[in-house]
């Protein structure tokens, strides 16, 4: 069977990068393929390509046999091909119906037909299983319930070839579960499915093929999962075998370095209490929304706190702002590294001194020499990947910024604890074993870590005590010797009897 | 063709520009390169150029001020009325130093604290300091008693009168607390995220707070200057300043969105304004006019920041 969808030799280079070399691979009629790689690899390089946002410098798309020259997303639309990408592009102050048909609307004399626009969003809302109202405004719906605004578009677009990026990243399981099924219903209909994830049991879930990148390469095609395996996977994607990513090693406990005691705020009623000794890594463990990112943001002092207290080594309340906190030897690296982690523009050297230079800038003058000097350090002894601390950082991978924005900590000298959410969202299998690594360093030397995660295997891999959250109150703590997976799962989830059929190990 | 390309779309391609359009007007423009005229621009654009310095800071922070005009027609009224009351010129000095950083003060707290668009927030207080300018005059210009109060413009240091040498430190001393100040560098940082910032411990209020307080400051140093150059405190001068000045930071490759900044794009931007204005004086060319070629000015420089952009390809 000749295949659908065909790359053939696509070549894409940016200035000082090599993105794409050479990726050759099809995909047949009615299919999910997996398109997998480490952050970096050219995944959305080449869905950039097929999406017509940007050409390749060589090669060529055919669709159904013919091939395709897109100059522009408007182009692409055209051939059906449809990219739901990861940021959302839905406008929020509109409502279902008009963000499904905008730039599209029926109309007569340029008077929008509401009724027939309702009517039409309506009856495909409901071919695809979606129970949301036509008239509500976006923004009121969830953040899932938006990503199947997303994927509607995509249909209603009569799109052929439809390829998502990370799409599960910020759906809750059940609303994983309506997309999983939405995407059989598309497969079924003969659409190929271009379905990119960085979690490797989705793909097998659910693709009929996949393929690997690897530094712009085509390290691996598979055109069945037949014979697959995980650790394959992995090990074509980081072009090495990674038996053990977490990598934990005992430590011991020492004194009380950090202690919250019955804290609150307006997302967070309930009073919350915990404490995380030195060379302790604390694994903070809820489902989304389960108030875990707020309880930290308030235990740095981001928000306004209604009533409590946060003891650092045995000490006076410290402080209700960043800044306090910082001063105090808190420090919180936060959950969306683009809105409030690295700063657009400004150097990667710049990214790691921002808070740092404060004690090597007399009178407010700065020191280039110790700046440049810092940051050489950090980059070396974190080994961040850019050609140079003058590089923009938003020209870095997720997983390098993850580390620069670590780095921007470490090189505050008197840092006690050390709160990370969401330390490895979006980050390849290499990077993560990495950050892991410099984690267990950190707590080695001292620090109280606490790190949040939604990510199960990861809590329970690097954690040496859990707390689960549930609901803005703290459901349960484990030690390391009680981890269980099922208790601690069931502890998550709001209704106690309810299992969760999708987060299985991985 | 592609060393033309990469000599104007490359960063230093404003620079390039202005060097050519320099050489134009000096062949083709008569009298125009005579230490006369050279002078009598530098003069023309000093009002403009120091409440450009500052007024690169309040872009950079992705903030706005639309009260730049009035307050340096309601200083340069303070300086003089308080010069005459109270008989001496050091105090009319320090009570409009006092009332423009005041007023910067006050917009830097309604925005930082309150959280009012600064756009709201300058538009209101750009309307109630002209109107205090207005009420404290009657609506009329006000006469400087003391003419000493006159040799703060027409002295001169090495021949170059006193308000270029303000103007030029001014440029040298916001250039080295752009580039080389925690503060500077902190002003980039707001403008390019200001929640990632005051996570990562910068005080982004109280930055804001300071931004807009120096701008008034720098203001009260401006309308000092140009009661000075004018012999009178009037109620209705520096109109549309805002507008010029804000032009010129733009101009000079200053982003309205915060986070890209440079004191020597500001420069050019200021003397493009200028040469501009100067030279279409010399042509004798009707002064509506210079607002015609003015904003046609503008456009142009921001399209080619724009082709540069795309060019780099950088988003």
């Amino acid at each position: 069977m000749a295949d659908f969808l065909s790359f053939s030799h696509i070549s894409k280079t940016y200035p000082g990068v090599k993105a794409l070399s050479d990726v050759s691979f099809g995909v047949g009629k009615g299919s999910v393929h997996g398109l997998i790689g480490e952050n970096g690899a050219g995944k959305s390089t080449l869905i950039r390509i097929l999406s017509g946002d940007t050409a390749a410098d060589s090669g060529e798309i055919s669709i159904d046999g013919s091939a395709q020259h897109f100059s522009s997303t408007r182009d692409a639309f055209a051939a059906g091909v449809v990219v739901v990408h990861q940021e959302l592009q839905l406008v929020p102050e509109l409502t279902v119906a008009e963000n499904l048909r905008l730039g599209r609307f029926p109309n007569r004399a340029g008077i929008i037909d509401f009724r027939a626009l309702k009517a039409e969003v309506n009856r495909r809302l409901k071919d695809i299983g979606l129970t949301v109202d036509a008239d509500t405004k976006v923004s009121k719906l969830s953040l899932g319930e938006r990503q199947m605004i997303e994927i509607a578009k995509a249909i209603m677009l009569d799109a052929r070839v439809i390829a998502l990026d990370e799409p599960t990243s910020s759906l809750s399981s059940q609303e994983s579960e309506v997309l999983f099924r939405i995407i059989g219903e598309l497969r079924a209909a003969g659409k190929v499915i271009i379905y990119i994830s960085h979690r490797l049991d989705e793909i097998f879930r659910l693709c009929d093929g996949c393929t690997v990148l690897r530094d712009g390469k085509l390290a691996a095609h598979h055109p069945s999962m037949a014979d697959v395996t995980r650790d394959s996977l992995v090990a074509e994607m980081v072009g090495r075998e990674i038996s053990d990513i977490w990598g934990w090693r005992g430590r011991t406990a020492g004194e009380v370095r950090l202690k919250v005691e019955g804290i609150t705020g307006s997302k967070l009623p309930h009073p919350i209490g915990f404490e995380a000794r030195a060379g302790e890594i604390v694994g903070f463990f809820g489902l989304v929304g389960s108030g875990r990112s707020e309880l930290m943001r308030l235990v740095y002092g981001a928000d306004p706190r209604h009533s409590g207290r946060v003891i650092i080594d045995g000490g006076e309340s410290a402080g209700s702002n960043p800044r306090r906190s910082i001063r105090e030897g808190l420090v919180l690296c936060s959950e969306d590294r683009k809105f409030d982690g690295i700063v657009q523009g400004l150097s990667v050297g710049e990214n790691i001194v921002i808070s740092a230079r404060r004690h090597f800038s007399p009178f407010g003058v700065l020191s280039l020499k110790r700046e440049a000097d810092t940051a050489a350090e950090f980059i070396k002894q974190l080994r961040i990947r850019t050609p140079s601390a003058k590089q923009d950082i938003v020209n870095l991978s997720g997983g390098n910024q993850q580390k620069v924005l670590l780095a921007r900590w470490l090189a505050e000298s008197g840092v006690k604890v050390l709160i990370v959410d969401e330390p490895t969202r979006g980050i390849d299998v290499g990077a993560k074993a990495e950050i892991y690594e410099l984690l267990y360093e950190l707590a080695e030397k001292g620090l109280a870590i606490v790190v949040v995660s939604s990510e199960l295997p990861e809590v329970m891999g690097i954690s040496d005590r859990i707390v689960v959250m549930c609901e803005g109150r703290i459901a349960a703590r484990y030690e390391r010797a009680d981890f269980n997976e099922h208790a601690i799962l069931a502890s998550a989830l709001p209704d106690r009897t309810a299992g969760e059929p999708n987060k299985k190990a991985s | 063709m592609a060393f033309l390309k990469r000599l104007l779309l490359g960063e230093q391609g404003l620079l390039v520009i202005f060097v050519i359009a320099f050489a134009a007007v000096s062949i083709f423009v008569p009298s125009f390169l005579t230490e006369r005229n050279m002078l009598g621009l530098f003069q023309s654009v000093v009002t403009i150029g120091i409440v450009a310095c500052t007024m690169m800071f309040c872009l950079a922070s992705r903030d706005f001020d639309l009260s730049v005009g009035s307050i340096v027609a309601f200083t340069g009224m303070v300086a003089v009325m308080a010069s005459n009351a109270s008989g001496s010129i050091v105090v009319g000095l320090i009570a409009a130093l006092a009332c423009g950083t005041f007023v910067g003060f006050v917009n830097g707290t309604i925005i930082a604290k309150l959280k009012i668009n600064a756009l709201i927030t300058t538009l209101a207080t750009m309307q109630i300091v002209r109107g205090l300018a207005l009420i404290s005059s009657d609506g009329r210009a006000v006469g400087i008693n003391d003419p000493g109060f006159y040799q703060l413009a027409l002295s001169r240091f090495l021949g170059i009168p006193t308000p270029i040498w303000i103007m030029l430190i001014l440029f040298c001393v916001f250039g080295f607390v752009l580039n080389r100040s925690v503060f500077g560098r902190n002003t980039l940082a707001i403008g390019g995220n200001p929640e990632a910032s005051r996570l990562a411990g910068v005080n982004v209020d109280g930055m804001r707070i300071w931004i807009f307080t120096i701008q008034g400051l720098v203001c009260a140093v401006a309308g000092i200057l140009l009661a000075s150059r004018i012999t009178s405190g009037q109620p209705n001068a520096a109109t549309g300043l805002e507008l010029s000045a804000i032009s010129a930071c733009v101009l000079g490759g200053v982003s309205l969105a915060g986070g890209r900044a440079a004191m020597t794009g500001v420069i050019v931007g200021v003397l493009i304004l200028g040469i501009a204005e100067n030279a279409m004086n010399l042509l004798n060319i009707q002064a509506f006019y210079q607002y015609l070629v003015r904003g046609l000015i503008l456009l142009l420089a921001v399209l080619l920041d724009n082709v540069r952009s795309t060019g780099l390809g950088r988003k």
